[in-house]
């Protein structure tokens, strides 16, 4: 075990797959001088390009500015014996992939009837929260969870990025991972050794029986210090479930957690309409109404533009403090004092 | 001069098969859309024969192909079997596709296609792809795409040509210019040859001018593999030829945008015909000789037909299957 930031994490995870299969490449803008911290192979943010010197110029390659093209090649290069990772940098840039990944990894498997596989990994960091304005600043999970053939992950701790981007990089499926830049810096002990974290298997934070709290990528961690302060403030226990991965999504795991609590708050960065809050949302109404003791809350960005603005800016996304008041209401403490859950 | 000295006589008549092939073929699929029988419609490859044989043969096994949504020819050049072909046409479950793909999306990675696109110029990053894992696996092998004059003006073709300039990669682009986006004259919307742009991106360019002579494609496809496989990178060939029929089988467009000269012109210079007459001439097979190739391949092409309306249809169950490669699971989309 050594203590990991999250992006350290990541860079890990690259570097053991690149030791461990020859078939793995890296492309992307700026790769080689490890401009994004990881391709360093560091266990924090690494200064040194080393992965060049590791693993030589054909396995670790700088790409001009053509997203197309780059995600293109990666799927023609993985339907013909490689394992590409793409690192698209800027999670808003895969738009200019668009059609490559819509219209080519999400459906050559299917269309080809199953003659093809395309084992890539796009890689895109989502720089909110940041001040870095509306062309910096998407977090667009949720429209890739719309196409039917791609899988996504979305990571929020070291521990879960090193192996989910593990089990990514050895799937033979497209995988988009989408990582949180909120969350680089967030460090945990992480196991050294090789491990993959299977996809579709949500991780419990923290066990709870009064109230159910989802918290997708950067949102996560928040979810967490607003479960410890309703618990310390109120004696409210919380469950706390990450997800991990949106395609595929374990809703069972939630389900089951919601019969057991009776209220569900759910908390992602992305914006309202048909997030992935939204999708929980509904399969837990299908599955579970009748277990329900309160209206399901959802923290969201609105379905609103990102301003650059500090003062603007900051309001938009989901916080402990709002996530702690949603928790409140469903838990009925902004109600009155009979209302009240027993502790 | 590569002629028939660089050619071995059975390579010369192999090219005179597989044009009849896809002659046949798309033929006996434009009266299966009439009928009823292909849903949608198709695309034929019908005058353009040469061009697409002449390329496919330049390859060797091994190498890949990407294309286009004008799609039967591609793998029949690369010697697909025509059955699972004209089932997937139809939808069978022996469908190469399993019937998910249709005329628009076959595939046979059999034989080196890595499949056709409906979205134009999408697969050209696909084939760059291919040279790119060829080049970092050490693998001696080349993949071509192929693209139309329409497909030519889409931005992804240009990120696609830098990237395998900059990394001298195996790649042939080959422009397929039978001058018409749907009813759109090429001239009218592009700028410049489409040839010339290759110098843009430092990589040769060759225009076939003859593009119905089925040697003259072979001959400049080869010298663009030879290339690739030299670790020189890629290559731009554009071939001018023509489509002799509607861009899609069914469709009518009451405007007459072609000119009937330059139809009849065209028509004249039939790719078929005229390898036919130059086998003869070099004295490579009789008369009677050709005549039992194309017998042999309409009742090949009959067998193909038979073959799928013995067929069954997929079961619905197959719908589900093949979006990922992990078994998808029922119970999440009830």
């Amino acid at each position: 075990m050594s203590v990991m930031t999250y992006i350290g994490a990541i860079g890990a995870a690259q570097q053991e797959a690149m030791i461990a299969d020859e078939r793995v490449i890296i492309i992307g803008e700026d790769v080689e001088a490890n401009v994004y911290g990881t391709t360093g192979g560091g266990k924090q943010r690494a200064e040194k390009g080393d992965f060049v010197e590791q693993f030589g110029h054909r396995r670790i390659r700088n790409t001009p500015i053509s997203e197309e093209a780059i995600v293109g090649a990666a799927i023609g290069a993985a339907m013909t014996g490689l394992r590409p990772i793409v690192d698209l940098s800027y999670s808003s840039f895969l738009y200019m992939a668009m059609d490559q990944l819509v219209n080519q990894a999400a459906k050559n498997r299917y269309m080809f009837g199953g003659q093809s596989s395309v084992p890539v990994v796009f890689r895109s960091a989502m720089f909110y929260g940041l001040n870095t304005g509306a062309h910096h600043s998407d977090r667009p999970y949720p429209m890739f969870m719309n196409v039917p053939g791609l899988k996504i992950i979305a990571p929020a701790s070291a521990s879960d990025a090193k192996g989910l981007l593990r089990q990514a990089i050895d799937s033979d499926d497209p995988v988009m991972s989408f990582e949180a830049v909120p969350l680089w810096g967030l460090k945990e002990e992480v196991d050294d050794t090789e491990y993959r974290i299977p996809f579709g298997k949500a991780r419990i934070r923290r066990e709870g029986s009064d109230v159910t709290v989802v918290g997708i990528s950067g949102s996560l961690p928040l979810a967490l210090k607003a479960a410890e302060a309703m618990a310390e403030e109120h004696g409210i226990s919380c469950e706390v479930i990450d997800p991990r991965t949106l395609v595929p999504l374990d809703t069972a795991t939630i389900v089951e957690s919601v019969r057991k609590t009776g209220r569900l708050v759910l908390a992602e960065p992305a914006h309202r309409a048909c997030g992935a809050t939204a999708e929980i949302a509904a399969t837990v109404a299908e599955e579970a109404q009748d277990a329900l003791r309160a209206p399901i809350r959802r923290l969201t960005a609105p379905n609103m533009q990102i301003p650059f603005s500090p003062a603007l800016e900051a309001q938009l996304y989901p916080t402990t403090e709002k996530i702690a008041a949603a928790i409140r209401q469903v838990a009925g403490l902004e109600k009155t004092a009979e209302e009240r859950i027993s502790a | 001069m590569l002629r028939k000295a660089d050619l071995q006589n059975n390579t010369l008549l192999e090219m005179q098969r597989r044009m009849i092939r896809i002659r046949l073929f798309d033929e006996r699929a434009s009266k299966m859309v009439k009928r009823g029988y292909i849903p949608g419609t198709v695309h034929t490859s019908i005058g353009q024969e040469a061009q697409v044989v002449g390329a496919c043969m330049a390859l060797r096994k091994g190498d890949h192909i990407t294309g286009n949504h004008r799609s039967h020819g591609h793998p029949i050049g690369m010697g697909s079997p025509l059955g699972p072909l004209m089932a997937e046409l139809v939808g069978k479950a022996t469908g190469v596709c399993r019937g998910k793909g249709g005329s628009l999306h076959l595939a046979d990675y059999a034989h080196g296609s890595l499949g056709e696109s409906g979205i134009t110029g999408s697969s050209i990053p696909i084939a760059v792809g291919a040279g790119l894992s060829a080049q970092t696996l050490g693998e001696d092998r080349v993949a071509m795409c192929f693209f139309g004059d329409g497909a030519a003006n889409q931005g992804v073709l240009y990120e696609s040509m830098n990237l395998a300039s900059a990394w001298k990669l195996p790649v042939i682009f080959l422009c397929e210019n039978n001058h018409y986006a749907l009813s759109t004259p090429a001239h009218t919307v592009t700028g410049g040859r489409i040839v010339d742009r290759a110098a843009g991106f430092g990589m040769p360019g060759v225009r076939v001018e003859n593009g119905q002579d089925v040697l003259d494609v072979h001959e400049a496809v080869a010298e663009a593999a030879a290339r690739g496989r030299r670790g020189d990178g890629p290559t731009l060939v554009e071939v001018m030829t023509y489509r002799f029929r509607e861009h899609s089988e069914g469709l009518r467009i009451n405007v007459d945008y072609r000119d009937t000269n330059e139809r009849e012109t065209w028509l004249a210079r039939d790719p078929i015909q005229m390898h036919r007459a130059w086998l003869i001439a070099e004295g490579v097979a009789t008369e009677a000789e050709l005549d039992a190739l194309a017998d042999e391949i309409a009742q090949e092409v009959e067998d193909c037909v038979t073959f799928t309306m013995e067929s069954p249809d997929p079961e619905p169950k197959v719908a589900f299957e093949d979006l990922y490669t992990d078994p998808y699971d029922m119970e999440a989309v009830q």
